[in-house]
């Protein structure tokens, strides 16, 4: 009788670690064998890398907007600001010749004064954030046409297009490799070592060896592949990083935790003694500084700043952070969440394209993926709860 | 004569509380009718079996209108049975006008095309039966007085041919103008033969009005009188009329120095300019005491500690003093700084981050000491989690279980220690045991002595009365914003306190 239950028990614990991660996961990789079925070329190490240089820019954007989110609002501008901000570093380093560091700090600054401005107006004017930001939308896509004179500004300096376009040699794409696998390492027990201190339970250690043996197969096969082409892109090395910083900030700081607070409940949180609109303020702040950022890697992958650069890729951002579990209503959602919803998202263009499917399948198929994602979502939420 | 109204043996129950046992209630055609009884007597919920709001299944007993029995699955039946409730909060759209409101859900119209001209005429004709002849219909409610808006909804209720009319606290929000134009519409529907049923904290108006008085406690019938043969002490007597049969387990208190001084305190309305909630109001609370502020529901109790704390979106008036210096407090952070915590009477709402964990919400007030330069430390957060939930006594897997699936008074645990993180000098407890069990509130009573014994100075607001006789060293009255009547402990008793709050001359 006890074994049984014990055993029960344990069996629960198995596949307790987070269903709808693997919910996602197993959705990206029916998503990648349907493709890789349908064409031979998508699961080659080519296109492996290209997607994954593809999906940086909605990767970065969605790093940001799940702050947004998490705090209850929205942010419609950061497609146009994307735009705006990549003319303005195209202008400078195109026309007026200024060298890479300098175009890098007045872009990101730009970034951040467009979040001070439209989250000072949200936060302590208290104007809601869809209007505010549908108003940046415009606003920033008619500056990005003024400004340029409505011209494609081409080509970029060598230095600044490599942001976009270069790739780690394989003995650095080994080294972060490997300090990827160290560092998940080391978390793991670290974490086994301080719930056993607090009298927590404690996963088998067979589940922790083999999720950690997945986790480095995952990361070293990732590294091969990336080194059998031309090396892990750039871009979406600095998309690691982010996601790592932005984790951190989510779990680890007081800010994080306010954030989360005050879209689980705003009037609770404002009682605990919590200033909600500096908070607020300042998520606004970051999700623009990662737009100004997310505009550096596009414009010089591009090697130029167009007109059109940014458009709609708010949505993506929104859709890659729903996909990935983030609620819309605030209090709840994931960095690793959005990055695998980016994931999703870029696959299933990097896919269809590859296909030569005409593009109104695309928008067609990516709409229908986004509402079927939060039906699944809504779906098995509420049959938990009559379950529980 | 078949009454106009009967409720038979109706018992409804709610999980693990018995909220009706039984309740009897006769209402006679063309009577105004007054249900009286304490906070949490049964009185909201029996109108809400009445309403259909509790369709039929879902309570025992019977409902028998005009001699016929009813069965209601919905408020649409009640309706049409000629039931119309009017609550406390009004149910108007604020933003349409009187006309629209009037017929809303049942607009005149043709092909569903809106017949304006009849909508105004009718209108017209209802607002003239409520004597609201001065404005027009097209007005948009909102900008109404609360007064206004209340003829407005009783005309609303008579346009549906209601025969009964149901009134819960309708004067709660009332100057004393309009509550004397609202019992002559009523003394007026009388005369027309419209039924009543009065529910009203304040027997003043009772009296003034109500042929019969009906009283509940504790979810029972106590009585029917006819209000000619009874007076307010005797109302008051049977409305609280109950053994202290819990235990408090009360200390006696030492009290110190002042902690905290309010003179002349006034808060302001947040939306209708010029109206007090709260009315030049003073008062001190001592290290070391428990101060029980007692009033009926929409006293200005919430209101008065709300403002206090710097959570009160209506401004005030008034010097407020801690430790004998002046302070001006106008958010929660500063409040919070000043050593001031609240427990609010509304966990969900006000006090709990549901979707969080326990550690989460028990650190959430007092984050930067679990933070070194904005870097938290998970440890010292399990720590802190694990000791205030050995402390408090909470019931719970662990500091990681989420408190949306804890029992009330765990919740109310996890509130509690969330502000003994933030080491208050004054604790206000709003309601601090409503909706938990029994052997939770002796666990919270035990834990507010300990708090007096090290020297926190308590304001405990409550609506039950046995609760605050059983706390608190001296005890405030407030009626409608102004402080009526202060009693110590020993000369305290309920049908003073009552008498006090219920605008009687008291103590």
């Amino acid at each position: 009788m006890d074994t049984v239950t014990t055993k029960q028990a344990r069996r629960a614990n198995w596949f307790k670690f987070d269903a709808r991660a693997y919910t996602m996961i197993g959705a990206l990789l029916a998503i990648w064998v349907l493709f890789s079925l349908l064409h031979e070329r998508f699961l080659t190490a080519t296109n492996l890398s290209n997607l994954f240089l593809q999906m940086s820019v909605t990767a970065i954007l969605a790093i940001g907007m799940v702050l947004v989110i998490v705090a209850g609002h929205i942010d419609l501008s950061i497609g146009s600001l994307v735009g705006f901000t990549g003319g303005v570093a195209a202008m400078l380093n195109v026309w007026y010749d200024w060298s890479t560091i300098p175009v890098i700090v007045v872009t990101v600054a730009i970034g951040a004064a467009a979040g001070l401005v439209q989250g000072w107006i949200i936060a302590y004017k208290a104007v809601p954030a869809f209007i505010v930001t549908l108003g940046g939308m415009l606003v920033f896509r008619g500056l990005l046409f003024g400004s340029t004179g409505s011209v494609t500004v081409a080509p970029l300096s060598p230095s600044l297009k490599s942001i976009g376009q270069s790739y780690t040699s394989d003995v650095v794409g080994w080294i972060f490799g490997i300090a990827g696998l160290l560092v998940a390492a080391y978390l793991v027990i670290l974490k086994r070592a301080s719930r056993r201190k607090y009298g927590f339970d404690v996963e088998p250690l067979a589940i922790s060896l083999l999720r950690m043996i997945l986790v480095g197969a995952l990361i070293l096969g990732f590294v091969a592949v990336m080194n059998s082409y031309k090396g892990i892109p750039v871009p979406f090395v600095m998309v690691v990083v982010l996601a790592l910083v932005f984790t951190f900030i989510s779990k680890n700081t007081t800010f994080g935790r306010q954030v989360y607070a005050i879209g689980g409940n705003a009037e609770a949180a404002r009682l605990s003694g919590i200033n909600i609109r500096r908070k607020v303020l300042l998520v606004f702040v970051l999700c623009n500084t990662l737009a100004a950022v997310a505009a550096l890697v596009l414009t010089a992958r591009l090697n130029a700043a167009t007109m059109s650069a940014g458009q709609n890729y708010e949505l993506d951002a929104i859709a890659a952070c729903v996909i990935g579990g983030t609620s819309l209503v605030g209090g709840s959602g994931t960095i690793v969440g959005a990055l695998i919803g980016a994931l999703v998202m870029g696959s299933l263009d990097n896919g269809m394209s590859l296909m030569n499917m005409e593009s109104f399948w695309q928008y067609i198929v990516k709409g229908g993926i986004l509402v079927l994602a939060v039906y699944v979502d809504i779906y098995s939420r509420k049959r938990k709860k009559a379950q529980s | 004569m078949t009454a106009a109204l009967e409720m038979r043996n109706i018992t409804k129950e709610f999980p693990g509380v018995k909220a009706l046992d039984d309740v009897t209630f006769t209402v006679k055609k063309g009577e105004i009718h007054a249900l009286c009884g304490e906070n949490g007597a049964g009185k909201s919920t029996l109108m809400k079996v009445l309403s259909g709001l509790y369709p039929t299944g879902s309570y025992d007993g019977h409902i028998l209108i005009n001699g016929e029995e009813k069965r209601f699955s919905g408020i649409k039946d009640a309706e049409e049975a000629g039931i119309a409730i009017i609550y406390q909060e009004l149910a108007l759209v604020k933003d349409l006008s009187i006309a629209e409101n009037l017929f809303l859900g049942k607009e005149k119209a043709r092909f569903g095309i809106i017949n304006w001209e009849r909508v105004f005429k009718e209108s017209e004709r209802w607002l003239a039966e409520v004597g609201l002849t001065d404005v027009s219909p097209e007005t948009p409610t909102g900008t109404l007085g609360i007064g206004k808006q209340q003829q407005v909804e009783i005309a609303k209720a008579l346009s549906k041919n209601a025969g009964i009319l149901i009134l819960d606290e309708p004067t709660a929000a009332l100057t004393e103008q309009e509550v004397a134009i609202l019992l002559d519409i009523l003394r007026e529907f009388r005369k027309r033969g419209v039924t009543c049923i009065y529910i009203s904290h304040k027997l003043n108006e009772v009296f003034s009005i109500a042929d019969s008085i009906t009283v509940l406690r504790d979810g029972r019938t106590i009585g029917t009188y006819p209000a000619r043969e009874i007076n307010e002490e005797k109302v008051i007597s049977l409305m609280v009329g109950r053994e202290l049969k819990e235990l408090f387990p009360r200390i006696e208190a030492k009290p110190g120095d002042v902690v905290l001084r309010v003179e002349d305190y006034s808060v302001l309305h947040p939306q209708f300019a010029g109206k007090k909630v709260i009315d030049n109001i003073t008062f001190e609370v001592r290290k070391g005491e428990i101060f029980g502020i007692a009033g009926l529901m929409g006293a200005g109790r919430t209101e008065l500690v709300m403002s206090l704390f710097g959570s009160y979106p209506g401004e005030s008036v008034g010097l407020v003093e801690i430790d004998g210096k002046p302070v001006r407090i106008r958010n929660t952070e500063q409040a919070i700084r000043e050593g001031m915590a609240l427990v609010s009477e509304d966990r969900k709402k006000f006090g709990l981050v549901l979707g969080m964990d326990i550690k989460s919400n028990l650190t959430l007030a007092s984050l930067p000491m679990f933070a070194a330069g904005g870097v938290l430390d998970p440890n010292r957060e399990v720590a802190s989690g694990n000791e205030s939930i050995r402390a408090l006594r909470i019931k719970a897997g662990s500091v990681e279980t989420v408190v949306g699936t804890l029992s009330g008074g765990n919740q109310q645990k996890v509130v509690l220690g969330k502000w003994l993180l933030t080491k208050p000098k004054i604790l206000i407890l709003d309601e601090p045991t409503r909706g938990i069990d029994v052997g939770a509130k002796f666990e919270i009573y035990n834990m507010m002595n300990e708090l007096i014994r090290q020297g926190v100075a308590i304001i405990m607001v409550s609506s039950e009365l046995p609760e605050l006789l059983g706390m608190s060293h001296r005890i405030m009255v407030i009626a409608e914003g102004k402080r009526v009547a202060e009693f110590r402990a020993k000369d305290a008793t309920q049908e003073r306190i009552m008498t006090a709050a219920t605008g009687g001359k008291g103590g």
